[in-house]
């Protein structure tokens, strides 16, 4: 539907007015939100990511990408709740204990957004108790874990312990930020390491067991 | 040869001893922490440090560390911190993390029940806190009091409150801080502020009582696409500034100072540019080439620019704007390997930086692996000179001292110079 390549369209643009009013139009056309968020935002996001990965567009570009989703979405969101329509992932994020540091996270957690995951959000400075809670009551599927210091890596790999202890059978735990590798990733046992938003997607992707 | 002739030979790319680097800037210096750890390791007198720079937590180095290190280099302080309190009025102050340390008189912090620590701009505790230092950390960051956003009251002005001539105040704090430095014979490095476009860690305005304008991080970096008008209204304000700020300096500096410090705006990611060439091109290139080239004209400095990450596409913008050094030299960034950087851009930049891997290797390799890879560095950098050594940014808080120490030896044992 040429409509639904337009929204797609206009999300990378970053074109916040338009995706409001073309994501009106198509539900005017009798478009389900759910078929919205499907065919037009996530193939939207998951070019943006793909251009973020290869270096075609940066940090701003993105987080205007991520805006004009979000407008979107909000258009969308009370009728896919009253609808009763949940996402079928829901991804924990937040910023480790000790650290304040959100750009990487909140770019993260668009691009989850953007890929038709429902994103709990835990902010910064976060215990390894809160996202522990936050994993049961959800019953998330991914745990993501941001760190910017040095210095708050040991907070991450607590964690990761804490989390793994807790033995939760269908969580994963996936790991990023600056001075964050697969080689940290690998030695405190998190299941997942993205070095970017745009491949953050795809490891949750197949964390979760869908192809990438 | 003075520490002041090695690093004049490295920055006309002649070759020579590598000189060093601890403690001229708040880019190249080391957390409070590690300097009572090395005072301790270098058998120096014992006193609480001097915290100089409050948001990053960083100590003084002073002028026998300096030599314990063998820095051929020394800053020239402004009076100013990230906080918008003076540097004086110095006070003992106990860190969370049990050190005891000297703050300036501004220096105020609030701690609440959880033992997070606040500090306030110009040290007024009756106006929301600015610093955020979280239970548990060792640096503050700054608080973002964004105030609402009227697309339609937008003013570029709100953000160039920062942006003021040097006043009598700070007039009278060069003079006496260039007589301190008369004979002094290590490189000097100074530094005026208001001169770095877009500096990301400055946009909250931590030393402000009620920022206005646009103070987000996230905010800031929608408007580089979104509000470009605005941005370069502000550039070209804060510019304007800058230059009858750089000659007021210059009439008190003199050749004294040797190298300049412009900038600290962050253009790298671990793996990507924060902007596109083009970006930087039409935003960012025309300020930075007449703040340069103000200072290639009347002035023998040379200039400093800082950047963290992967900034390779970037570099012959940076020299094509007229920066002559480069600092911190992220090597552990996409495309930063530094062989290729110097065989690239060896013979137009100094490299100001790039020793050794402060995320990684320094803070948790050991010695043996620090030495093997600052040796790899002085090997790959030291050619022909163009090459400061320093770690790739400040040594962070936990760093261990036998892994700084393992760093200065390899330096000196490079140089020839070991005791």
């Amino acid at each position: 539907m040429p409509l639904l390549t337009d929204l797609s369209a206009a999300v990378v643009a970053g074109k916040r007015a338009d995706t409001v009013r073309l994501t009106q139009e198509l539900l005017a056309t009798g478009l389900s939100p759910s078929a919205i968020v499907e065919q037009g935002l996530v193939p939207g996001m998951a070019v943006v990511g793909a251009l973020f990965k290869r270096n075609e567009i940066f940090v701003p570009e993105m987080l205007v990408a991520a805006r004009a989703m979000k407008e979107a979405l909000k258009v969308l969101e009370p009728l896919l709740a009253a609808a009763g329509i949940k996402p079928k992932y829901t991804v924990i994020i937040g910023t480790v204990q000790g650290d304040l540091h959100d750009i990487g996270k909140n770019l993260i957690s668009m691009m989850w957004r953007g890929a038709g995951f429902a994103v709990v959000d835990l902010g910064t400075n976060v215990p390894a108790e809160r996202y522990l809670a936050a994993a049961q009551e959800h019953q998330a599927h991914i745990v993501g874990l941001s760190a910017l210091l040095t210095t708050t890596m040991p907070a991450m790999k607590e964690t990761v312990r804490i989390l793994k202890a807790a033995g939760l059978r269908h969580t994963k735990i996936m790991i990023g930020g600056a001075p964050i590798t697969q080689a940290f990733a690998d030695e405190i046992g998190a299941d997942g390491y993205a070095a970017d938003a745009g491949t953050a997607v795809e490891v949750a992707r197949s964390l979760v067991g869908e192809a990438a | 040869m003075t520490s002041r002739e090695k690093v004049h030979r490295a920055l006309a790319h002649q070759s020579g001893p590598v000189p060093v680097d601890f403690g001229s800037t708040g880019l190249t210096s080391l957390h409070v922490s590690c300097i009572a750890g090395l005072r301790e390791h270098y058998g120096l007198p014992l006193h609480p440090v001097k915290v100089c720079e409050p948001f990053q937590m960083l100590g003084e180095v002073e002028d026998d560390l300096a030599r314990a290190l063998g820095s051929d280099c020394v800053a020239a302080s402004g009076r100013g911190t990230m906080f918008g309190f003076a540097n004086e009025g110095w006070h003992e102050w106990r860190t969370p993390w049990g050190q005891l340390v000297l703050v300036p008189e501004g220096f105020r912090p609030r701690e609440d029940a959880s033992g997070d620590v606040y500090l306030f701009p110009e040290g007024d505790t009756s106006v929301p806190p600015s610093g955020h230092m979280p239970a548990g950390g060792y640096f503050f960051d700054a608080i973002v009091r964004q105030p609402p956003l009227d697309e339609d009251k937008l003013n570029p002005a709100d953000n160039c409150e920062e942006f003021k001539l040097i006043g009598p105040e700070d007039i009278a704090h060069w003079k006496t801080e260039f007589t301190r430095l008369r004979g002094e014979t290590r490189a000097i490095v100074g530094g005026i502020g208001g001169t770095g476009f877009g500096d990301i860690a400055l946009v909250p305005a931590a030393f402000l009582k009620h920022p206005k304008g646009i103070r987000d991080v996230s905010e800031w970096y929608v408007s580089l696409i979104e509000r470009r008008d605005y941005i370069h209204q502000v550039f070209t304000y804060q510019c304007e500034v800058a230059l009858k700020n750089l000659a007021i300096y210059a009439a008190l500096a003199g050749d004294t100072v040797d190298v300049l410090m412009i900038c600290g705006t962050d253009f790298g990611t671990q793996s990507s540019q924060f902007c596109s060439a083009a970006t930087f091109d039409e935003l960012y290139a025309p300020y930075y080439r007449q703040v340069n080239d103000w200072i290639h004209r009347h002035t023998k400095w040379k200039t400093f620019k800082h950047s963290c990450g992967a900034v390779r596409p970037l570099i012959d913008r940076f020299i094509d704007v007229g920066f002559d050094i480069l600092n911190p030299v992220q090597c552990s960034a996409k495309d930063m390997d530094p062989v290729r950087l110097k065989a690239d851009f060896g013979d137009r930049l100094v490299f100001w930086g790039g020793g050794v891997d402060t995320q990684h290797t320094l803070p948790f390799g050991t010695p043996a692996e620090v030495k093997a890879q600052v040796m790899e560095r002085l090997r790959a950098f030291s050619p022909g000179g163009g090459f400061v050594f320093n770690t790739i940014h400040n040594i962070q808080a936990r760093t261990p001292v036998a892994n700084i120490v393992a760093m200065v030896d390899t330096i000196r044992e490079f140089n020839g110079t070991t005791p």
